[in-house]
């Protein structure tokens, strides 16, 4: 396979790194959206080598860690009744909902299962029709055509024991959220490629205008981040405010047309919740009356299931950029990978998770730290 | 195998809590458990060592070295779920004594028994235990090891998957060998004898639905010949291990772990094939905490190094062995790697099964 190690070059990388040295002559806070590129930054150790007045903040674009606590509970209600198939991707299966996780409820004889295709949860429902097949469809505007081809193709097929918990979360308004927030302290954006692969990047001119913020969408190689920091601190360092396109190997501006047309015919908009971060209007996507048969929370009345998150977790903080995973004081003692008090610590996309698998030796011990409580989360927020 | 805590740095010291006690996250045995990495090693720790509790089985060895009548044997038994039982580049059969042969290896031993327990189930074809039996037989002479006793038991259909096989095995150490766990020194030079990621990457490729176009095998194999070139050498070997399920991450960090040194990864140096790259980035996985089956990590010392890697090299099984890093006085119990970039990040211990990624 092409396009890995040629966006992996040391030798190239310096000579971004070069240019984004030359270029810098003050601080500047940046946000990367996308978990995927978090990963790669701290795995990489990227942020180690960018001169120290750039600051990357990680945003809230992991997936897995802003599905709301109360959609887990829904999914382990769901996922422990008798007659049910419950298909995920392989990582949601450790998140912790409040008294358990997925693994458990397959530990006690749920038929819980992982699939690296929402199709395969279609085709093991065409295969056992006696059973109520649900797969679990969560993510961003990249992960939402896939699932949308489920439901579709339920629909056109007349396969009625599928159905699809849908969780999904769109990038535009969270970003509108963050720079509407009176604390925050983003000053440019490295807006997430793939998002862009489907959406196209017409969504992101008004907000970079109205929020007189640069917006890169960039990749997620070493090179593609280089480059897209590269470019975000040319328009800061010269006072411009514009939408570029750093990934354009994968990026067009019109997106998928034909993704984008299959998601408004199968999905419609909502307010949504967001882990750790709360109610972001207009921010998600649900079933549209069309395909609402096809509602797994609808036909298995989990509806009403309501679960408060933890108060001394602090991902909100985390995934808005105001504190850094280490600074608090739970991270790496009360809360690791095997006992995550919140999302950011469960997938390895998650900011948490990241620092912790990378980064602790860099981390000062927790005398140093914010005690637990201090700063907990403003619920309003 | 994790021994008193995963890391001695005080961030994680609470991981080193006393046992007995219950498993703190769950009730039920979960896949995780079965995974190699730290669930796994907490279970032994909690459940196991307090029933067991000896020293023998305390040294954590890939096999256990006893003293019998004056000779040092080493012992070891493993049992093998593996699904598909045929794939690409081995079988059932073929993990069954290369994988018993090789914990024996890694102690420096002459493996020279093994026995061999078939536990079927009702409705599998009789056709098919034959096969893996026949394959199974063929492993064991090439090995040079003979199957001396078994076992066969039936369990009720849907109360197992087709045939588990496990093996036990006993060798020969030959006299002023003595490699273990804890024997790793600061200045240590860690070499691999090869590709990395290989095995796991194989057995996903034939597992449903994922395929990379091209045909990935196993590296299954046995490795008792190329330790013994190494042993004609020099005897001064500290650490062999063979990276199986958990990968190359878990088999040094139990190094690390149990020798009380740090390990420093030169990321460049490490031999992972591109189509491992490639499958592991796609799945969002750690191609250093995927199973290898036919790949050892030794920690020698320095002034020997040379020597090591020439007799490794010439022989097929060691044919690409490189030296990946060293063993350091700093941060001890973990695992630090250098990136590509010049940048420094922790190597850590997958925590149950390795997940694929979302996106």
């Amino acid at each position: 396979m092409k396009y890995l190690e040629e966006f992996q070059d040391p030798e190239l990388a310096k000579r971004l790194l070069d240019d984004i040295h030359a270029t810098t002559t003050q601080p500047w806070a940046m946000m990367e959206v996308c978990g995927g590129q978090t990963h790669s930054i701290i795995r990489h150790g990227l942020d180690q080598l960018l001169p120290d007045g750039i600051e990357l903040i990680h945003g809230p674009g992991c997936p897995v860690c802003v599905t709301p606590l109360e959609v887990i509970d829904k999914a382990l209600e769901i996922a422990s009744r008798p007659g049910v198939i419950f298909c995920s991707f392989g990582d949601m299966l450790r998140v912790p909902g409040s008294d358990r996780d997925l693994f458990r409820v397959k530990s006690a004889g749920g038929d819980v299962r992982v699939v690296y295709s929402p199709m395969d949860a279609l085709a093991i429902a065409q295969k056992h029709p006696d059973r109520q097949v649900v797969f679990f469809g969560i993510g961003f505007e990249t992960t939402a055509p896939p699932n949308a081809m489920t439901v579709y193709q339920a629909r056109k097929l007349g396969i009625d024991n599928f159905s699809l918990l849908v969780s999904h979360v769109r990038v535009p308004p969270a970003i509108e959220a963050i720079m509407t927030s009176p604390v925050c302290r983003v000053q440019a954006f490295l807006a997430a490629g793939h998002v862009c692969t489907v959406m196209g990047t017409s969504e992101y001119p008004a907000l970079a205008e109205r929020f007189e913020v640069p917006i890169v969408v960039t990749g997620f190689e070493p090179l593609d981040i280089l480059e897209g920091i590269r470019r975000a601190v040319h328009q800061l360092e010269e006072g411009r405010h514009e939408v570029e396109n750093a990934y354009p190997r994968v990026v067009c501006d019109d997106g998928n047309p034909i993704a984008i047309e299959m998601l408004e015919d199968v999905f419609e908009v909502v307010d949504r919740s967001w882990r750790g971060i709360g109610m972001i209007p207009q921010s998600g996507w649900r079933l549209s009356e069309r395909y609402r048969p096809w509602d797994a929370e609808a036909r298995f009345e989990v509806g009403d299931i309501r679960t408060q998150e933890s108060s001394i977790c602090r991902s909100g903080e985390v995934l808005q950029g105001l504190i850094k995973p280490h600074e608090c004081a739970a991270f790496g003692r009360e809360c690791t990978p095997r006992t995550p008090l919140g999302a950011t610590m469960v997938s390895s996309e998650g900011a948490c998770a990241a620092y912790y698998l990378y980064r602790r030796l860099q981390v000062p011990p927790p005398s140093e730290r914010v005690p637990v409580g201090a700063g907990a989360k403003d619920e309003a927020r | 195998m994790v021994t008193e805590s995963i890391s001695i740095e005080p961030l994680t010291s609470f991981e080193g809590w006393t046992c007995p006690l219950p498993l703190r996250d769950s009730p039920n045995v979960v896949m995780g458990h079965g995974g190699g990495g730290a669930m796994s090693a907490e279970l032994v720790e909690h459940v196991f060592l307090p029933a067991f509790r000896n020293r023998t089985l305390g040294g954590l060895g890939d096999s256990a070295v006893l003293e019998v009548a004056g000779a040092r044997l080493a012992f070891s038994t493993d049992s093998f779920v593996v699904r598909p039982l045929f794939f690409p580049g081995g079988s059932i059969g073929d993990l069954a004594v290369n994988g018993t042969v090789n914990d024996l290896a890694m102690s420096g031993a002459t493996p020279l028994y093994l026995s061999a327990g078939f536990i079927l189930e009702e409705g599998v074809e009789i056709a098919q235990v034959g096969a893996v039996a026949q394959r199974l037989g063929e492993a064991a002479e090439r090995a040079g090891v003979q199957v001396v006793t078994g076992d066969t038991k039936v369990v009720e259909s849907g109360h197992g998957d087709g045939i588990y096989v496990n093996t036990a095995g006993i060798g020969v150490i030959p006299d002023g060998v003595d490699i273990g766990p804890d024997r790793a020194r600061p200045g240590d030079q860690v070499i691999v004898s090869g590709d990395l990621g290989v095995h796991g990457v194989a057995i996903m490729s034939v597992r449903e639905g994922l395929e990379f176009g091209t045909e990935i095998r196993s590296d299954c194999q046995p490795l008792h010949g190329l330790v013994a070139a190494m042993l004609d050498v020099t005897h001064d070997l500290h650490v062999l291990r063979d990276p199986t399920r958990g990968g190359l991450a878990t088999s040094l960090n139990e190094i690390a772990s149990s020798s009380g040194v740090g390990i420093a990864l030169d990321e460049r140096a490490l031999p992972i094939p591109d189509v491992v790259a490639d499958a592991c980035s796609l799945l969002g996985l750690d191609p250093l905490q995927v199973a290898n089956e036919g790949k050892l990590v030794a920690f020698v010392p320095p002034e020997k190094v040379d020597e090591v890697l020439a007799a490794m090299r010439a022989h097929p099984a060691g044919a690409g062995a490189v030296v990946v890093g060293e063993c350091v006085a700093d941060h001890p119990g973990m695992v630090s790697a250098r990136t590509g970039f010049g940048a420094e990040r922790v190597v850590d211990l997958p925590i149950g099964e390795q997940l694929p990624r979302i996106c």
